[in-house]
C-alpha cells in the first residue's frame, strides 16, 4: 500500500477498519503533507499534538472492534467553526486570540463519529469573498497551475482553504460553509466535490455568522462517495439551532451508484453570463449528454430571474451581516483597539482596526440598506424578489429532479485579477448564489479540463431535502466525466 | 442612488466603524458603484409579493422555559468572561461611560 493520504475517505475508513493502516499513521501521513505544503497556506492553526491524541483514541477503539463511520480519519476544519480551546479566527483580524469555551454542532458530530481535527482551514474574512484574498492570514494558492505555466492562482472562496487542502491532499476531507457559493464556487475552480444542503440540514450552531438566512454548512471531499459519507456525520436536528429542521438523517452513501434512469434534468438557458469561456458551455453541453446516456429525460426550462439573485444576496447578505457583526466590540472577545478614549471610541476604532476592507464594505452596504428611508427600497424590494426566484424554483422542480448548471462562470483565475472591482469578483457566484436565496441543496462536480489544464465543475441542484437525488445525480456525472487528474505536486 | 462623502460617513457612524477621512470619498465611489449594480432589482415587478425572510416553512420550536446546562445555559462566568481583552472580577471593563 503507498501513503494512506492517497487513499480516499471511503477507503481509508475501510483500511482503518480493516487495521491495515493504524488512525497515528493515517494522521502522521497529513501532518508531513500539511508540513511541506505551507507554500499554500492553506491552514492558519494546525493541531498536530491533539490530531495525534485523537488519532491514538480511535485506534483504541478501533483495536477493541468499535468506533464510528469515520473512526481515525484525519479531516480538515474551516477556521469558521469553533473548536472548543483552539484559536478559531474566521480569517479575521477581530477575533485574534478567540478560543471558545464550546464546540460546534457539526463538528461535534463529526467527532462523535470518530474523526481526527488536523487543524483550522484558512478561508475568506467572515467567508466574505471569493477569491480567499480578504483572510488576515493571506490568501491560500491553489494547488492547480496553468499548464507550463508558475503563476499563483485562486482556489476560490471563501472555503479556499478546505478547497486546496483537500486537493493537495492535506486532509481526507474538510468542512465548509456556503452563503452564496462558498463550497460549489472553491470545489469547481480545485477538481473537488463541494455540497450545501438544505437550508436547515446542518446545524448553524456554534458557526461563526455571516449572513443567517443563507449560510449552510457541508463538506468538501475528493469524490461524491466522500461526500455523502461526510454529510451524513455533518447533518441532524440540532435544538440549539431553532432552523435547524427535525427529520432524520438518510444514508446518503447508498444513494451513490444508484442508477438515474427516468429522471428528469433541467437544463435553466439563463444560465449562462457574457465572456463565459466556450469551454464551459461545452462542458455543460456535456453533462447534458452523459446523463441522457445514462437514462435521464432532458428537459428545457427558464429561470428568468437568475440574473437579479446576486443583486438580491448583495442586499440581504449585507443587511444580516452588518447585524451579526455588530457584536464584535473590543469588549466581549478579540481585538480591541489601544488608542481608545471613551467607549464610543473603543466601539469604532476596535472594529475598524480588526475589519478588512471587504467586511467593512459589506457592514457599511447592509447598514445602509437597512436604515431609515432605505429599508423599503432596498431591503423589502430585495425580500420580495427572493421570494419570486424562490416560487421560480418550486414551479421548476414541479417538472424536474434535478436541474443541471455550470458552477462557476469561469476556471480558477490569478490572485489579484479581480482584487480592486468588487462587483466582477461578486460575478463568481452567479450560479451558485440562487440555491441559497432557495434553499435548495447543490453539489459541484469536476467534470473536465479547461485549455490551460485547470479543473471545470458541474453543479446540480435539487428539491429541499432531496440531498439522495442530488448524490445519484453526481455520481452518475462522476462516473461519465471519469475525473482523475490530480494537480502537480510543485509545492512539496 | 448614488451616496456621497456625508451619507458615508453618517452610516459609518452608525455601523461603529471608525473610516479615516480620506476614505470617505473612495468608499462613497466604491458603495454607489455597487449600489447602482444593485438597483437593477427595480425591473422586477414585485406588486402583491411577500417579502421572504426564511425559506424554512416552519414554525419556530417552543420549549420549557427552564434554564438550561451546558453552553447555552447559565451558571459559567468564567466561560463568558474568558475571551476578554479586559475584565475585572466577572466584569467586562469599559472606559467610563457615564460621568
Amino acid at each position: 500500500m503507498g501513503s494512506p493520504t492517497d487513499l480516499t475517505l471511503a477507503e481509508l475508513c475501510g483500511a482503518l477498519k480493516a487495521r491495515k493502516v493504524s488512525a497515528v499513521e493515517a494522521t502522521d501521513a497529513y501532518l508531513a503533507n500539511i508540513e511541506k505544503a505551507t507554500a499554500l497556506n492553506a491552514f492558519i492553526t494546525v493541531t498536530a499534538e491533539k490530531a495525534r491524541d485523537m488519532a491514538k483514541a480511535s485506534d483504541a477503539r478501533l483495536a477493541r472492534g468499535e468506533g464510528g463511520p469515520l473512526e481515525g480519519a484525519p479531516l480538515g476544519i474551516k477556521d469558521l467553526f469553533c473548536t472548543e480551546g483552539i484559536l478559531t479566527t474566521a480569517g479575521s483580524h477581530i477575533l485574534d486570540g478567540f478560543r471558545p469555551p464550546y464546540e460546534s454542532s457539526v463538528t461535534a458530530n463529526l467527532w462523535r463519529d470518530g474523526a481526527v481535527m488536523l487543524g483550522k482551514l484558512n478561508m475568506d474574512e467572515f467567508a466574505m469573498g471569493s477569491s480567499n484574498e480578504t483572510s488576515f492570514y493571506g490568501p491560500v494558492v491553489n494547488p492547480w497551475r496553468k499548464r507550463g505555466e508558475n503563476a499563483k492562482l485562486t482556489p476560490g472562496g471563501s472555503s479556499g482553504g478546505s478547497a486546496a487542502s483537500v486537493a493537495a491532499h492535506l486532509c481526507a476531507a474538510a468542512t465548509a460553509t456556503d452563503t452564496g457559493g462558498s463550497i460549489r464556487q472553491p470545489a469547481s475552480l480545485t477538481g473537488t466535490v463541494g455540497v450545501k444542503p438544505t437550508y436547515g440540514r446542518c446545524s448553524r450552531w456554534g458557526i461563526v455568522a455571516f449572513a443567517s438566512s443563507l449560510d449552510q454548512a457541508g463538506p468538501i471531499a475528493r469524490d461524491v462517495r466522500d461526500a455523502a459519507i461526510m454529510l451524513r456525520s455533518m447533518a441532524g436536528h440540532d435544538r440549539k439551532d431553532s432552523t435547524s429542521v427535525d427529520r432524520p438523517v438518510p444514508d446518503y452513501e447508498a444513494a451513490v451508484g444508484m442508477s438515474v434512469k427516468g429522471l428528469r434534468i433541467g437544463v435553466p438557458r439563463e444560465y449562462r453570463v457574457d465572456g463565459m469561456p466556450v469551454e464551459i458551455e461545452k462542458l455543460w453541453a456535456q453533462g447534458v449528454d452523459w446523463l441522457k446516456a445514462a437514462g435521464c429525460e432532458i428537459v428545457e426550462i427558464s429561470l428568468p430571474l437568475t440574473k437579479y439573485a446576486l443583486p438580491v444576496y448583495y442586499i440581504v447578505a449585507p443587511a444580516e451581516a452588518s447585524s451579526n457583526l455588530a457584536r464584535y466590540d473590543g469588549v466581549r472577545y478579540g481585538w480591541r483597539s489601544k488608542e481608545t478614549t471613551d467607549i464610543r471610541s473603543l466601539y469604532e476604532k476596535s472594529r475598524a482596526e480588526g475589519f478588512g476592507k471587504e467586511v467593512k464594505r459589506r457592514i457599511l452596504i447592509g447598514t445602509y440598506v437597512l436604515s431609515a428611508g432605505y429599508y423599503d427600497a432596498y431591503y423589502l424590494r430585495a425580500q420580495k424578489v427572493r421570494k419570486r426566484i424562490f416560487d421560480e424554483f418550486v414551479d421548476a422542480f414541479g417538472k424536474v429532479d434535478l436541474i443541471l448548471t455550470p458552477s462557476a462562470p469561469s476556471a480558477a483565475f490569478a490572485l489579484g485579477e479581480k482584487a480592486n472591482d468588487p462587483v466582477q469578483m461578486y460575478l463568481n457566484d452567479v450560479f451558485t448564489v440562487t440555491a441559497n436565496l432557495a434553499g435548495l441543496p447543490g453539489i459541484s462536480v469536476p467534470a473536465g479540463l479547461d485549455k490551460d489544464g485547470l479543473p471545470l465543475g458541474l453543479q446540480l441542484l435539487a428539491r429541499p431535502f432531496d440531498e439522495e437525488t442530488l448524490f445519484r445525480g453526481a455520481a452518475a456525472i462522476e462516473k461519465s466525466a471519469a475525473f482523475k487528474v490530480q494537480p502537480q505536486s510543485w509545492w512539496a | 442612488m448614488a451616496i456621497d462623502k456625508e451619507t458615508v460617513r453618517k452610516v459609518a457612524r452608525l455601523a461603529r466603524l471608525a473610516e479615516p477621512e480620506e476614505r470617505l470619498e473612495p468608499l462613497a465611489k466604491e458603495l454607489s458603484g455597487i449600489l447602482k449594480w444593485i438597483e437593477q432589482l427595480n425591473e422586477v415587478d414585485v406588486a402583491g409579493v411577500s417579502p421572504m425572510a426564511s425559506t424554512v416553512a416552519m414554525r419556530l420550536p417552543m420549549r420549557e422555559d427552564v434554564l438550561e446546562l451546558g453552553p447555552t445555559g447559565g451558571g459559567q462566568p468564567d466561560n463568558v468572561v474568558r475571551n476578554a481583552p479586559k475584565t475585572e472580577d466577572h466584569f467586562f471593563v469599559v472606559p467610563k461611560v457615564v460621568e
